[in-house]
């Protein structure tokens, strides 16, 4: 019968049987690139937009062009690029100064990889956030004589973050689903796992399936999460539309 | 850096190019086409149409885009070789379906992403065309359909033009992955140029460029139809 040939639960079963254990592995691998790349990005977002606004001319021209090139650049191209040139050029870096080339950890790798790259999507949400905060708000600031660090923390921290959440949650689920893209450079994460299940068992429709639902359920307790976080920096704030 | 290897695969290239354009044209207008039904069905369809146009769109844009790939040209195009194990008769009418070149997935699987996007903001399109301007064709008498044809869709569709720009832009971002189910479009042959001259950079350097290229290429395109259209705004 074909339906036999299609679907085998057994086959998700932790353990030598089955391949259950591989892919929840691949998900903690997964999980981790995300969060890791996801902190990163808004770290080098938050420097990026400050250095955008307030910055000199041959700053906010350089992160003009990172932005640019790297929102012009497909994530595929970037992560294969980044990850040999990144990890080839830290060896050659180590040689030159007499030091033993060191294998760089794929994790580490693509956590870097990941993270500049949405750094550059994170610099255009949180500089459009920033922008937002009414001026006057930090003119207050200022006149209070509030340090800039103290004004950042006080008044354009809090003020930001309801315009910034619902891009910042898009972020999030964008790196989830870019951390995929690691699988090409032959880190095992959940999608290659997947995909190893799936040819050696013969079972692609159900493996895939399974990632897929998998992938949906991070999206979906994601999107739960952000609208509790938005509902909550938004508290006292005005109804939207 | 090393170049010469660049001129004799300048054909090959090409190809490559035409090959992602062609996913990228032929999603873009598929997918479109697609988003529209996809759109209604949420705003104004009844209830179980409603609930599988939205669970659609929430399955595709949850999930990467890259499984999606792989789900359907490993997934189901698995299952058309099975079904020709089991019953001959499929397998003499439909061998072209049991040998369907990964292009044809690839696009499929674009093709259905795009509209599982843009399903969403079409959505938001017809619920943002105003109501009174609905009410007021169906009071000239107008049926149904005629509100759609001549005013809900064209009102509609003047929404979206200016985010289509970008969601083509994603979209033509997302072309390198058919290259994991071997798809020969520009990605494709990077790689096969990068097995054959044991390049690590060049190669993708110039692929690089060339998205750079494209990607303002249509930029200018969209600006240019946009500057043609009128707007009161």
């Amino acid at each position: 019968m074909v339906f036999a040939a299609l679907i085998n639960f057994n086959l998700l079963a932790f353990g030598p049987t089955g391949y259950g254990d591989e892919m929840f592995w691949g998900l903690t691998r997964t999980v981790q690139i995300s969060v890791m790349a996801y902190a990163l990005g808004l770290g080098l977002g938050l420097c990026g937009a400050m250095g955008k606004l307030t910055g000199g001319k041959w700053l906010v021209n350089l992160l003009g062009v990172y932005t640019t090139l790297v929102r012009a650049i497909p994530d595929l191209v970037l992560i294969l690029l980044l990850y040999y040139a990144g990890t080839d050029g830290i060896n050659r870096m180590l040689i030159s100064i007499g030091l033993q080339p060191i294998e760089i950890n794929g994790l580490v790798a693509a956590i870097f990889v990941l993270g500049f790259v949405y750094g550059a999507y994170s610099t255009e949400v949180l500089r459009a956030a920033i922008q937002a905060v009414p001026v006057g708000q930090i003119e207050a600031a200022k006149a209070y004589g509030m340090s800039p660090f103290l004004r950042f923390r006080r008044i354009i921290l809090p003020a930001m973050l309801s315009y910034a959440i619902p891009g910042m949650a898009n972020l999030w689920l964008n790196v989830t689903k870019a951390s995929v893209l690691i699988s090409v450079v032959g880190f095992t994460e959940l999608a290659l796992a997947t995909k190893q299940a799936a040819g050696v068992s013969k079972l692609y429709l159900m493996f895939y399936v399974v990632t897929a639902l998998i992938f949906l359920s991070i999206t979906l307790i994601s999107n739960q999460i952000f609208g509790w976080l938005e509902r909550r920096v938004r508290r006292g704030q005005p109804k939207l539309a | 850096m090393v170049w010469d290897w660049l001129p004799q695969y300048i054909p090959l290239l090409l190809h490559g190019l035409y090959i992602t354009i062609l996913l990228l044209v032929g999603s873009v207008v598929g997918g479109f086409a697609l988003a529209v039904p996809l759109g209604l069905a949420q705003v104004t369809g009844p209830w179980p149409l409603r609930y599988l146009a939205r669970g659609y769109c929430t399955f595709i844009r949850g999930t990467p885009l890259l499984i999606q790939l792989w789900l359907i040209y490993y997934g189901v195009g698995s299952l058309f070789p099975l079904i020709g194990a089991e019953f001959p008769s499929f397998k003499e009418n439909f061998m072209w379906l049991i040998r369907l070149d990964a292009f044809y997935y690839a696009l499929l699987a674009f093709t259905l992403n795009f509209a599982g996007y843009e399903g969403e903001v079409m959505r938001g399109a017809f619920l943002g065309v105003p109501k009174g301007e609905l009410e007021a064709a169906r009071a000239f008498g107008m049926s149904p359909l005629k509100v759609l044809t001549r005013v809900w869709f064209p009102r509609a569709v003047r929404q979206v033009l200016p985010t289509l720009a970008g969601e083509t832009i994603a979209q033509l971002l997302a072309t390198p992955l058919a290259f994991t189910i071997p798809v020969m479009d520009l990605m494709g042959v990077t790689s096969k140029i990068r097995q054959d001259t044991f390049l690590i950079y060049e190669p993708l350097l110039f692929l690089a460029l060339i998205y750079v290229v494209l990607t303002f290429l249509i930029t200018r395109a969209f600006n240019y139809f946009e500057a043609l259209v009128p707007s009161r705004r």
